[in-house]
């Protein structure tokens, strides 16, 4: 037994010093640092994961945002456009916004002068991307961000821009103003909006005075003393004024049942089974990684009563995304974790299992020939579940539970036995059976017995370990890729070839200048005066 | 039916599985190929701040005891318990202890004697109240620390001159020793959490900061999963604690393969059950304190074709000594084992009065037996908080 660390992304006594001297470090250090910062950026959500807290998560991802947003401020921006998670798209824009100032360029002379102008072009981009991206995020989101540049006195030309422009697209600025009160109020004060009178006074006098014009803020009017106007606003809103009137939960979620949005349907369903409620989510409208958590924390017989309803669900998610991404692979191999870790921790239930599940789906859709190994095997879990209705299931994945110990090394070698070119690997990188082993067997399968990369292995981890800064990597031979939803998988196998050891920065860097171009091509820019800050 | 015997405990038909460590804390499972079916046990919760276990009519013991283990022979239709200790619970229904009669007398006396942890836990307790059938209850760990802190408990039967007359008159008692809950363990209630269940696992070896803490070891992979969480609720030693506070992380330990005697995926597929197998012979080593250690067992209960039995280790003070309860089948197996180990000053401690019980209680021959001088003995009774058995000129 030898005593050493676990692996890391990136091990300096591997990788050594390159050639060609200081200029080929400093690239070298600059990729590296990027990927890093990417693959957190994708997995990172600052909640509690199973193994780390929340505190330790959040330190964690503000230094690596700290990090790269004071070093590389340009491919910061960029990263917008690559499609990270929203809590990290968030942080970035909203750090980007409130640093502005530190970017002016001072001085006179011809040095100074084409230095402004570089800036100036970086601003011109860093508009589009932010402006591309706060679309993008979900309403609540959206305005988090924009109310905490009020609460940290960020106010200049190109914020007030941006946001005036993003709030002259909301499709119901009216229903924001009810359901988004408090934020939208301290925005309209900070950044001096001026809405039209009736939205004006609604946000700042809410259920206070005359009767509103308007049906839906006359109905928060009234649903002050009124118990039957609170079933005509948005769920969030009438939860609040519910409790008020002390209307017991079965009644509310009947009544208000019509005027719930599908997440919030898929939220209440155990709490609408409790109380004999029917609230069905329409499993159509959902994102194939939603579907996935959804279907993991259903219990098993519930699981196993609907399965062919789930089943042909997830496969409509699944084949959306390949679809509209245009993805195909060719054979392909996945080796998926189901242990005892991938049940999460409170704030993610279950979701490297949803992960896994639901990168199953994906790649089935998307290979012509595809193979799945789970650890412990799927086939243990249909032995343990009461024989009789193990048949009758369309996929046996369906009724997995998180546990066990992980052995990946058994069904990595299972995989690689298989000959697929592409060999996908869903863990959160914890292998315990033997500790490393996985790590270890693809360490000499690529040193040994496959030289030339014929078979290509990608880790996909839906954890961010706080204290690598990084996804938990197998081996430093195998790239690992930060993963949070199942529909940036095909995005991130095309990035994992960056985070490969010997991958070269001009790659990465024509990989998000094509992202960015994509990205900004939607976006018209920000008026003359205004991109800058 | 006291049956005493020094022997090693027998670990056959158990075998390590590779360890999972976080922080500090590293966890060996223990797998078992064929659990013993004849065999259940489970955790009843007592709810009880303290409880008084009565072991005769003059002594009792008192400890925080978080659950007791409830041990049932399935399909076993004849009552074989026999009382030993009765646990005597403050408002416990008496049909919930007493059911059934306590049938054998002689257990009576096993039970030992044991003294009164004020506050902190002492140890020991077994109890069983036979509840309609083949059902024996135990409180675990406390049986083992009972046997602990019965030795020498019951005091001298000489009158040598120097001892005190509280010794002569009334024994040890009151005999205390503290011990830490679990929970206070920095780091273990995670560790537990976290941990993944090995399949088949039916028991797991505790490591703090890589220093063996204890053993738990059940019938069968049910009885272990039910147990598992039960572990932040055991007692542990100082030394457990100091280890971790003091190293927050463990090394990582990765076998290694060596590729350049691999040709093809068989080959590898071969090694990894080579570095799985290593896991075992390295475990047994980490463990050795335990696994090679001469211990005095003694045998407290028979029931079935089990025996129930608690040990008491050498005491020796450059070795690790674990006390413990264990239940065996007919040939020497574990079907039941949970141990605790005795910090260092606990282990002295314990080899002062062994040794004195030993010899008689006579001092001289004690000093000679422990290899040094009458003076030096006396020292060392005041320093490990043993004066009071001496008279008031020679503290």
């Amino acid at each position: 037994m030898t005593r050493s660390t676990p692996p890391r992304a990136h091990d300096p006594v591997l990788t050594g010093l390159p050639v060609g001297g200081s200029r080929a470090a400093a690239r070298r250090v600059e990729r590296e640092d990027l990927v890093t910062f990417i693959n957190a950026a994708f997995s990172s959500t600052g909640q509690r994961e199973f193994y780390g807290d929340a505190a330790g998560q959040a330190i964690s991802i503000d230094f690596l945002h700290e990090y790269i947003h004071g070093n590389y401020r340009r491919l910061y921006a960029r990263c917008l456009a690559v499609g990270l998670n929203h809590f990290n798209t968030a942080k970035i824009l909203v750090r980007l916004l409130a640093t502005t100032r530190e970017t002016l360029v001072g001085g006179n002379g011809p040095r100074a002068a084409r230095e402004r102008a570089a800036v100036t072009e970086a601003w011109r981009e860093e508009g589009r991307l932010v402006t591309a991206a706060l679309r993008g995020l979900p309403a609540p989101q959206a305005f988090r961000s924009l109310r905490a540049l009020a609460e940290q006195r960020v106010n200049n030309r190109r914020v007030r821009a941006i946001v005036r422009q993003w709030l002259g697209e909301r499709r119901d600025p009216d229903f924001d103003a009810v359901k988004y009160r408090g934020a939208l109020r301290a925005i309209v004060r900070h950044f001096h909006l001026r809405p039209p009178p009736e939205r004006a006074r609604f946000l700042f006098e809410g259920a206070r005075g005359k009767p509103y014009a308007h049906p839906l803020f006359e109905a928060y009017r009234r649903a002050r003393h009124d118990k039957r106007a609170i079933y005509e606003l948005p769920y969030t809103v009438a939860e609040g004024f519910a409790a008020r009137h002390r209307i017991d939960r079965a009644t509310f979620l009947a009544g208000i049942e019509p005027r719930l949005t599908v997440r919030e349907r898929l939220r209440l369903q155990a709490a609408s089974g409790r109380e004999g409620v029917e609230v069905r989510a329409d499993l159509d409208a959902l994102t194939l990684t939603r579907l996935c958590s959804f279907v993991v924390t259903r219990p098993l017989e519930e699981r196993r009563a609907r399965a062919e309803e789930l089943h042909g669900a997830l496969r409509r998610a699944a084949r959306r995304i390949v679809e509209q991404q245009r993805w195909r692979l060719g054979a392909v191999g996945a080796v998926l974790d189901r242990s005892y870790s991938s049940s999460g921790s409170e704030e993610k239930r279950r979701r490297p299992l949803a992960l896994a599940l639901a990168g199953h789906y994906l790649l089935r859709e998307a290979a012509e020939r595809y193979e799945a190994w789970w650890t412990p095997p799927a086939a243990e879990a249909l032995a343990g579940a009461s024989g009789e209705a193990a048949g009758e299931v369309p996929d046996p994945a369906l009724l997995l539970e998180p546990c066990g110990s992980t052995d990946l090394a058994t069904p990595i070698l299972a995989a690689l036995r298989g000959r697929a070119p592409l060999v996908v690997v869903i863990s959160d990188g914890y292998d315990n059976d033997p500790p490393g082993g996985a790590g270890e067997v693809l360490r000499v399968f690529r040193e040994r017995l496959d030289p030339e990369a014929r078979t290509v292995v990608v880790h996909a981890n839906p954890v961010f370990d706080a204290n690598d800064f990084s996804p938990r990597a197998l081996t430093p031979f195998v790239p690992t890729i930060g993963v949070r939803d199942a529909s940036d998988l095909p995005t991130m196998l095309a990035f994992a070839r960056f985070a490969a050891v010997d991958a070269a920065l001009d790659g990465l860097h024509e990989f998000l200048q094509a992202r960015v171009a994509e990205v900004t091509a939607t976006v018209e820019p920000l008026a003359a005066g205004e991109e800058r800050p | 039916m006291k049956h005493r015997e020094r022997t090693k405990l027998d670990f056959g038909g158990l075998r390590a599985a590779p360890s999972q460590a976080v922080g500090s804390v590293r966890l060996v499972p223990l797998v078992r190929d064929e659990p013993i079916e004849a065999l259940r046990l489970y955790a009843v919760p007592t709810h009880a701040d303290l409880t008084v276990v009565r072991l005769d009519p003059r002594t009792v013991y008192t400890a925080y005891v978080p659950h007791a283990l409830v041990v049932e022979l399935p399909g076993h239709a004849q009552a074989h318990a026999s009382a030993g200790t009765q646990l005597l619970r403050p408002r416990a229904a008496p049909e919930d202890v007493f059911r059934v009669q306590v049938i054998d007398r002689l257990a009576r006396r096993e039970g030992g004697r044991s003294g009164k942890g004020s506050g902190s836990k002492g140890g020991k307790g077994g109890k069983r109240g036979k509840d309609g059938g083949e059902r024996l209850r135990l409180l675990p760990q406390h049986l083992a620390l009972d046997a602990y802190l019965s030795v020498g408990f019951a005091g001298p039967n000489v009158v040598w001159p120097e001892l005190s007359r509280e010794v002569l008159s009334r024994g040890l008692s009151p005999r205390s020793e503290s011990v830490s809950y679990g929970r206070d363990v920095p780091g273990l209630a995670d560790a537990l959490r976290v941990f993944e269940l090995y399949p088949g696992q039916v028991g797991v070896l505790l490591f703090v900061a890589d220093a063996f803490v204890s053993a738990l070891v059940t019938p069968g992979p049910d009885d272990y999963r039910r147990l598992h969480r039960t572990l932040v609720k055991d007692m542990y030693g100082e030394l457990v604690i100091q280890h971790a506070v003091l190293h927050p992380e463990v090394a990582a330990l990765w076998g290694k393969i060596d590729g350049s005697a691999v040709g093809s995926l068989e080959a590898l597929s071969q090694a990894v059950d080579e570095l799985r197998r290593d896991w075992s012979a390295f475990a047994g080593l980490m463990a050795s304190g335990l696994v090679q250690a001469e211990l005095d067992v003694t045998t407290v209960q028979r029931m079935g074709g089990f025996r129930l039995q608690r040990f008491l280790p050498s005491f020796h003070p450059h070795a690790e000594n674990h006390v413990g309860e264990a239940i065996v089948d007919g040939s020497g197996r574990l079907a039941y084992l949970q141990t605790f180990r005795l910090s260092a000053a606990q282990a002295r401690r314990g080899r002062l009065l062994a040794t004195l019980v030993a010899e008689d209680w006579n001092l001289d021959e004690t000093a000679q037996a422990l290899e040094t001088s009458r003076d030096e003995l006396l020292a060392r009774l005041r320093n490990n908080g043993l004066g009071h058995i001496l008279k008031a000129h020679l503290r």
